[in-house]
């Protein structure tokens, strides 16, 4: 029996062709898959048609490079309960999460079927956040600790509640959903390439181009375009830059939060002309519109490519100056080691992603597992740490700069002809699913796309890898001070509005 | 000539902040603000209204006015070198510690008041460290109480005179811990970062989360006069007597000077300490105050 079809990265799957099975075998076949380390899952998401709801389940299968899609249909009436995944494998608890509130399905066993966002448009329109009840514990020695959703600084609004011990945090419970504003349903309603593509662009704004990225590789695989190598390039170049810039910022961010004011400063300054090179590139700092699925927008030209080697002779020697003089500070590695640990039980039980889970030593690495645009052709070999504390992240960081840096140099060397004559972008092709994963600086994001039988977008799935790290925060910071959830939240850096949609 | 004292120490609190903040500035590679604009910012805001919470009661609106009288006290009883000052008695050092810690009583009973759990967590601490950092004043005040033979600021300062290496040591790791009690008593770093805009590291800062306007503004301004204070304690241990007041007043002014630079690079150099080590680093005052409590009997010989 065929359970699963297996394709690439940026595949493009006529619908018919993926297997329905019965909820149960789907259930049994994707929580086994789960239990091999090479697996995990990269998007479980719902589709309600005719009153049924078709559930698809995609596996990256990291040792293969492939990804195995299955799909069951359940009946979309509120009746009745599933058994869930979570109970046997916790990382699908966000999926399931959220397939309860926007479909409104129920699980029998699942352990903690709270909210993922408290979006408008979810299924039971009585649960709200104002009568949502916190997890808490009874006791006179433990007090709670409420941070936000009105946050301090400049940071997206999110609700922390903390139930400590004195300084010591027990448990953290995160809620988020203030900034649910329904992309995936514009993505639907926006019946406009141009439109869509600005949408990719707001998902996150710190990941302007590894969503635009991921959105563009599978609206082109929808479309049945292939890109070119002048624009899989500039791709490439463009997310590495994002990710020396955003690194660079984390690192001058953990700085502040430890009070080391001269990292701080240094590292700020540093990754000041890194943006402004994209504002030189394509007129935004945070690179908004340098990425348009079916043509090259900004193409990389000579100029350009002079001013990124220029900036990169510059960045470098003082990045690795200051990154040396700070990791050999007493008082800063005081603050950051066997601070905020994230076990690797924990990083594989809540599925996380990206440099997350690098750093407590679980090899997630997209660019690695399933490259695409020119990550093939690079000698890419993912950073990992084993410590899990916020130091393994800081280092991650720095040596993930330094490997960009290699990698951008490596690609200007080999610059291709702009192509200026891209055919335009065909219709998508009717009735197909088209899957993207992308690495970005925080991690694996992945995009779904389902046409109808018009070519119609009938839905579109966003997993922004903060989904999954938020529940490894929460883990991580327990048993820690809570004067140090500041720096262990920054180390992780999640996203609100990339979760919240 | 008792006034002298008290006159300097409101001239340098106009400063000391901004020279703190200007130190860390060309540190950090920047111009920074001017050396005043710590005390513009307080004008402006000792010029506006406070807002109170309606779940606050009078202590949170008697607490900053005397938390700054108490500071004003405190100040009364710092002499000028051999300069009297103006209040005195047996044993005032003790009512000194004392009444800068009602000041701070009533600091932790109001950011109680406010029921935040944010200001709790701030109050808890503040009363730990503070608590902490107590014997090591003391310590440090006896040792030169028995030096001496006097108890009162004034008595002491008067008839300090170094003579022996012992003493020169002695003096040198007096101004030191004094440093550190200073960068205690205003929740500074290492124990502090008060530029932090996280709630959930601060010490101080997070204490006043909730005062406003002319409050606030009282509050800030006790911060630079706390400094001032301590600054003129230290100045004072190198004012030994027979010096003329043209050169004890540049010699106050210098070391008031060099203690504001001190504390800014400090605070631009270190990272924080963890929280949970603070402690540790307090007490460890402590013993630094006995080691100068021992160099004392050496002196007085009775250490044989």
């Amino acid at each position: 029996m065929i359970n699963t079809i297996v394709v690439k990265n940026n595949q493009c799957i006529p619908l018919p062709e993926i297997p329905v099975l019965a909820y149960h075998d789907f259930l049994e076949w994707n929580t086994t898959r789960v239990k091999d380390i090479n697996f995990h899952c990269v998007s479980y998401f719902g589709w309600k048609r005719k009153g049924r709801i078709r559930l698809f389940c995609c596996m990256a299968d990291d040792a293969e490079g492939t990804i195995a899609i299955s799909s069951a249909e359940v009946p979309g009436d509120r009746g009745q309960s599933l058994p869930s995944f979570t109970a046997r494998h916790f990382s699908f608890h966000c999926f399931e999460r959220d397939l309860h509130e926007k479909l409104g399905i129920n699980y029998s066993d699942h352990p903690w079927l709270k909210p993922l966002r408290y979006p408008v448009d979810r299924a039971d329109q009585h649960s709200t956040i104002e009568n949502y009840p916190f997890f808490s514990m009874e006791s006179e020695e433990l007090h709670e600790v409420g941070v936000g959703p009105v946050h301090a600084g400049i940071i997206e609004p999110g609700h922390f509640r903390f139930i400590c011990n004195g300084e010591q945090i027990l448990h953290l419970e995160i809620q988020l959903g203030y900034q649910h504003r329904g992309i995936e349903q514009l993505f639907i309603s926006q019946n406009d390439l141009l439109k869509r593509n600005l949408l990719a662009e707001s998902i996150a704004g710190d990941s302007v181009i590894g969503h635009t990225v991921a959105f563009a590789n599978a609206w082109e695989s929808l479309c049945g375009f292939q890109a070119g190598d002048d624009i899989q390039v500039a791709r490439t170049v463009a997310s590495e830059l994002e990710r020396i810039a955003i690194h660079t910022g984390d690192l001058s961010a953990l700085c502040t939060d430890v009070a080391y004011q001269l990292g701080s400063s240094v590292f700020g300054r540093l990754r000041t002309p890194v943006i402004n090179t994209f504002q030189v590139w394509c007129g935004n700092r945070l690179a908004k519109g340098l990425i348009r699925a079916g043509k090259n927008q900004y193409p990389l030209t000579g100029n350009i490519k002079n001013a990124l080697i220029r900036l990169f002779d510059e960045f470098e020697p003082d990045f690795n100056e200051m990154y040396k003089r700070t990791k050999t500070l007493p008082s800063v590695l005081a603050r950051m080691e066997r601070t905020g640990i994230l076990t690797t039980e924990q990083a594989v039980e809540t599925g996380a992603v990206g440099m997350a889970a690098r750093s407590a030593g679980l090899i997630r690495d997209i660019r690695w597992t399933h490259p695409c645009m020119m990550y093939a052709s690079l000698p890419h070999q993912p950073v990992v740490k084993h410590h899990g504390d916020v130091y393994s992240r800081m280092q991650i960081r720095r040596a993930e700069v330094n490997q960009s840096i290699r990698y951008i140099r490596d690609l200007l060397d080999r610059l291709p002809e702009t192509n200026l004559h891209n055919p335009p972008l065909s219709r998508p092709k009717a009735d197909v699913m088209a899957i993207s994963l992308t690495e970005g600086w925080r991690g694996e994001i992945c995009h779904c796309a389902i046409t109808d039988h018009n070519g119609e977008l009938a839905l579109y799935n966003i997993k922004d890898p903060s989904m999954h790290n938020w529940m490894a925060l929460a883990l991580a910071v327990r048993h820690n001070d809570i004067s140090d959830f500041p720096i262990c939240n920054k180390s992780f850096n999640l996203s609100y509005c990339g979760h919240d949609l | 000539m008792r006034l002298l004292s008290l006159l300097l120490i409101f001239l340098n609190s106009l400063i000391f902040t901004g020279i703190i903040i200007r130190t860390k500035s060309i540190f950090s590679g920047r111009k920074g603000p001017g050396i005043f604009q710590p005390i513009k910012d307080i004008v402006r805001l000792l010029r506006k209204g406070s807002v109170y919470s309606e779940t606050s009661s009078f202590i949170f609106k008697i607490a900053p006015v005397v938390y700054m009288a108490a500071i004003l006290m405190a100040i009364l009883f710092i002499p000028f070198g051999n300069q009297k000052s103006i209040l005195s008695f047996d044993g005032d050092f003790v009512f000194f510690a004392y009444v800068l810690a009602l000041g701070r009583f009533f600091m932790i009973l109001a950011a109680l008041d406010t029921g935040s759990s944010f200001e709790g967590m701030g109050a808890s601490r503040e009363a730990l460290y503070a608590m902490l950092i107590e014997p090591a004043f003391f310590i440090l005040m006896g040792s030169f109480a028995l030096l001496t033979g006097y108890t009162s600021f004034a008595g002491i300062f008067s008839a300090l005179h170094f003579g022996s290496y012992i003493s020169y040591g002695i003096g040198i790791l007096t101004a030191f811990v004094f440093i550190i009690i200073a960068l205690v008593e205003n929740s500074r770093m290492p124990i502090d970062d008060p530029k932090t805009h996280l709630e959930l590291t601060m010490v101080h800062e997070v204490m006043v989360l909730d005062n406003s306007g002319f409050d606030m503004g009282l509050i800030l301004y006790a911060v630079n006069l706390k400094f001032a204070l301590f600054g003129a304690i230290i100045a004072n241990f190198f004012l030994t007597p027979g010096f003329q007041w043209y050169y004890s007043i540049p010699i106050y002014i210098g070391v008031q000077l060099v203690f504001a630079c001190i504390v800014g690079v400090v605070e631009s150099f270190a990272a924080r300490f963890r929280m949970n080590h603070n402690p540790q680093f307090i007490v460890m005052f402590t013993s630094v105050s006995l080691l100068i409590f021992v160099g004392v009997l050496l002196i007085l010989g009775k250490l044989k």
